[in-house]
């Protein structure tokens, strides 16, 4: 198996070795490519050239697939001329397939990125700058909503055309809601912790705590913002997520696992799954899940923002941005393409907005159609004021999983505490900081 | 390793006259002709075997991200920032190490004796003996995925079936299987053992049936009990099985993956990333292909040494 392993990451190597001297050769790089420029073939927003196929990769591989493969569907049926092949990869392997797909001249054309991934594949140079296919299709912050459209830049540099945005929710079980006196979902930590207490009373756990990253670090770091704390300092070269705020955040996490409204070493998903068992009451979770549990006809849930359990409102939320790949040998028709089906499906958005997220075109997130068709979606719209995105530094998504998560991983499983977990995590964060910005400076 | 059989001194010598000649007739008398035979072999061997490997020295070397123009050359400082406290590295890789070795510690026993007794009772004579023959072999045809997700249904401490019937049973129903230690290093022995032991008993049985019956005649004869008769008839005849069987289950443990990957996912914190785990990270998910690279050489250093040593007493146990 490892053995394995190893010789396909040499195999990886040698391929992209010989792919990084043809980069390497063709002299300018991405920055100066021409051929995402308009052309003749259309600005954007309408495609006359010849009939072509493009490549359109993305980790759908979720409840969300089906709505993707249904718009894709609908675009090749308008537009005979602009064929799109679509190929669906789980998103770990493919932040790891991309890359090497575009070193050896194989990568599609079309991609999807989260925020926290942009500036690593940006520094990469495995996509390229999309700041004259925003000026050819005349996208501008008003179109989007801000913090979002600040999200696709990296390096003053736009990389990425935003989609959706995803951020965490309170889903809340009706039934269990209920044995504790209340209808509506607790939104401020008082309301919170009396609904626990009640639940505590007649036996139930009713908040439970993941030591890992789905949901446990999301839940941190919304926490963290709430308690007015932040991730890393501006320029990224210090991890913060230790402050004061982090250290409240975190202990209030586990106050829950030791005060017993969540139980001891929860593992990964079982949070989940107890939620849809009813067994779990508030549970902290993305949007994308709305789709899912809609289809759970025993459940009696429902879902609102966050509640304000620190000092302000604050929400986790990433962000899907349509990408283009660096081509060895750009082909003018492609690009115009690509660029007249990023608008196209970024219009449709609506459509998207069904697999649970919310739209990042203004245009489609104010449609009447929006607020009745999807009242969840429309509902938690209204954390978009306080949402933070992870920063869009190269390597970042790395030096969390690393540290942030592990300090989570051990506070919540009661192996250390808050403070000294996060401490020790901050400064292997600062370390590995210190390594990116080294390793994409050079 | 199980053909050094026949190099050995006391073995039969084996080539007639006539293979000689067989020989000459048929293939002719190029000196190139040996060569040919080889070079389907060959050829995957240096394309995926050698020449990465040799590679994969240079990449250790340097800085080394396959997408960025700039690849510094580091010199050896990937591999002494693997052996100085507080680097960026030595702390997870050396817990990696840790977390290979007692995975492989605690595993190899039971991989080496289970599959041994296993192997004993499917080699009597009784009924149905293909069916749990067969039986036992099954689990390996699995992939390591199927028997993770498997497993990790299986052993979920909140949700999982066997915590569910230990409740059932009255025992303790809130085992933390997979997020609390010992229990994680438990469920993935366990679900290894479940897994592999089907391969290696079917060696042991090859290894059995080599066993002339006539000795164990003999021994009874001489009124060998069947304690005694196992201690020196059929361990003995099972030396260069075992050695096989060892050597390739110590690589196979400290080679550890896709269990931890799938089940664990390294928890509780990073006590069950494996070393490969972690080199795989540190190089396909981080792409610092050159600190994994180096990380690589070292594991590899440290098998190989595993496997001499290993050798080695069985070579001392043979005089």
């Amino acid at each position: 198996m490892g053995r394995r392993v190893t010789r396909q990451e040499f195999l990886l190597m040698s391929a992209g070795a010989g792919a990084g001297l043809a980069l390497a050769g063709c002299g300018g790089g991405p920055q100066s490519n021409p051929a995402v420029q308009g052309n003749s073939a259309g600005s954007g927003k309408t495609y006359k050239g010849p009939k072509v196929t493009i490549e359109f990769w993305n980790g759908f591989t979720g409840g969300d697939g089906p709505f993707v493969r249904k718009m894709v569907e609908q675009f090749s049926s308008e537009n005979k001329n602009v064929q799109v092949k679509m190929n669906i990869i789980i998103w770990d392997s493919y932040y790891q397939k991309v890359p090497t797909a575009v070193s050896s001249g194989k990568g599609p054309d079309v991609g999807i990125m989260h925020c926290d991934q942009l500036g690593t594949n940006a520094a990469r140079a495995v996509i390229v700058p999309l700041d004259d296919v925003a000026n050819t299709l005349d996208l501008k912050e008003s179109d989007f909503y801000p913090t979002v459209w600040e999200a696709g830049i990296y390096n003053g540099k736009r990389y990425g055309i935003p989609l959706d945005m995803h951020p965490l929710a309170l889903y809340y079980n009706k039934d269990l809601l209920a044995k504790a006196g209340t209808n509506t979902p607790p939104q401020t930590k008082d309301e919170y912790m009396s609904v626990l207490k009640e639940l505590k009373a007649k036996g139930i756990e009713g908040s439970w705590v993941s030591p890992f990253f789905f949901t446990g670090s999301l839940q941190f770091m919304s926490l963290l913002w709430q308690y007015g704390g932040d991730l890393y300092s501006k320029d990224a070269t210090k991890a913060t997520f230790n402050s004061d705020a982090g250290v409240e955040a975190l202990s209030w996490m586990v106050s829950l696992v030791k005060d017993g409204y969540s139980p001891k070493n929860v593992a990964q998903d079982a949070e989940y799954t107890a939620f849809q068992n009813g067994k779990n009451a508030l549970h902290w979770n993305g949007i994308w899940n709305i789709a899912l549990f809609s289809e759970l006809d025993d459940l009696n849930w429902g879902v609102a923002p966050l509640p304000e359990i620190g000092s302000q409102r604050g929400a986790w939320s990433n962000t899907h941005q349509f990408v283009m790949m660096t081509q060895q040998d750009p082909n003018p028709n492609k690009q115009a393409a690509s660029k007249f089906f990023i608008n196209w499906m970024s219009e449709h958005s609506l459509e998207w907005a069904k697999s649970a997220k919310i739209p990042a075109r203004k245009s489609v997130r104010d449609s009447e159609t929006f607020k009745q068709e999807l009242p969840q979606e429309a509902e938690l719209a209204k954390e978009l004021p306080y949402i933070h995105f992870p920063p869009t530094v190269p390597g970042i998504a790395d030096v969390g999983a690393a540290s942030l998560d592990v300090a989570v991983n051990e506070a919540v499983l009661l192996k250390n505490d808050p403070k000294s977990a996060l401490d020790e995590a901050a400064s292997e964060a600062n370390e590995l900081l210190k390594e990116n910005r080294e390793k994409y400076q050079a | 390793m199980d053909t050094q059989g026949a190099e050995r001194p006391g073995a039969k010598p084996s080539p007639e006259p006539r293979a000689k000649r067989s020989r000459g007739d048929f293939i002719g008398s190029s000196p190139v002709t040996p060569y040919l035979f080889m070079a389907p072999y060959l050829v995957l061997f240096f394309t995926f075997v050698l020449i990465p490997a040799l590679f994969g020295i240079w990449v250790s070397l340097h800085n080394w991200d396959y997408m960025l123009p700039g690849k510094p050359w580091s010199g050896l400082e990937n591999y002494t920032d693997l052996f100085t406290p507080g680097s960026a590295t030595s702390g997870d890789f050396w817990l990696s190490m840790e977390a290979t070795g007692k995975f492989t510690l605690y595993s190899v026993p039971f991989l080496v004796v289970v599959p041994l007794l296993v192997a004993l009772i499917l080699n009597q004579e009784f009924r149905g003996r293909g069916f749990f023959r067969a039986a036992y072999f099954a689990p390996y045809v699995l992939g390591v995925a199927v028997v993770g997700v498997l497993w990790r249904f299986l052993l979920d401490p909140n949700v999982g079936l066997v915590n569910y019937y230990l409740g059932k049973l009255g025992l303790p129903d809130d085992i933390p299987w997979i997020s609390a230690l010992p229990w994680a290093w438990v469920s993935l022995v366990g679900m290894t053992v479940w897994w592999t032991l089907g391969f290696n008993a079917v060696i042991y049985l090859a290894g059995l049936q080599d066993i002339d019956p006539s000795l164990y005649d003999a021994a009874k004869v001489d009124g060998a009990n069947r304690w005694q008769r196992f201690l020196h008839v059929t361990l003995p005849g099972l030396r260069p099985v075992l050695l096989l069987v060892v050597t390739i289950t110590i690589l196979a443990s400290a080679n550890v993956f896709g269990q931890p990957y799938l089940v664990t996912q390294g928890a509780p914190a990073d006590e069950t990333r494996s070393a490969i785990m972690y080199i795989a990270e540190e190089g396909l998910r981080n792409f610092n292909m050159g600190s994994a690279s180096a990380m690589s050489y070292v594991l590899a250093l440290f098998l190989l040494l595993i496997s001499i040593l290993n050798f080695v007493v069985f070579r001392r146990g043979e005089d």
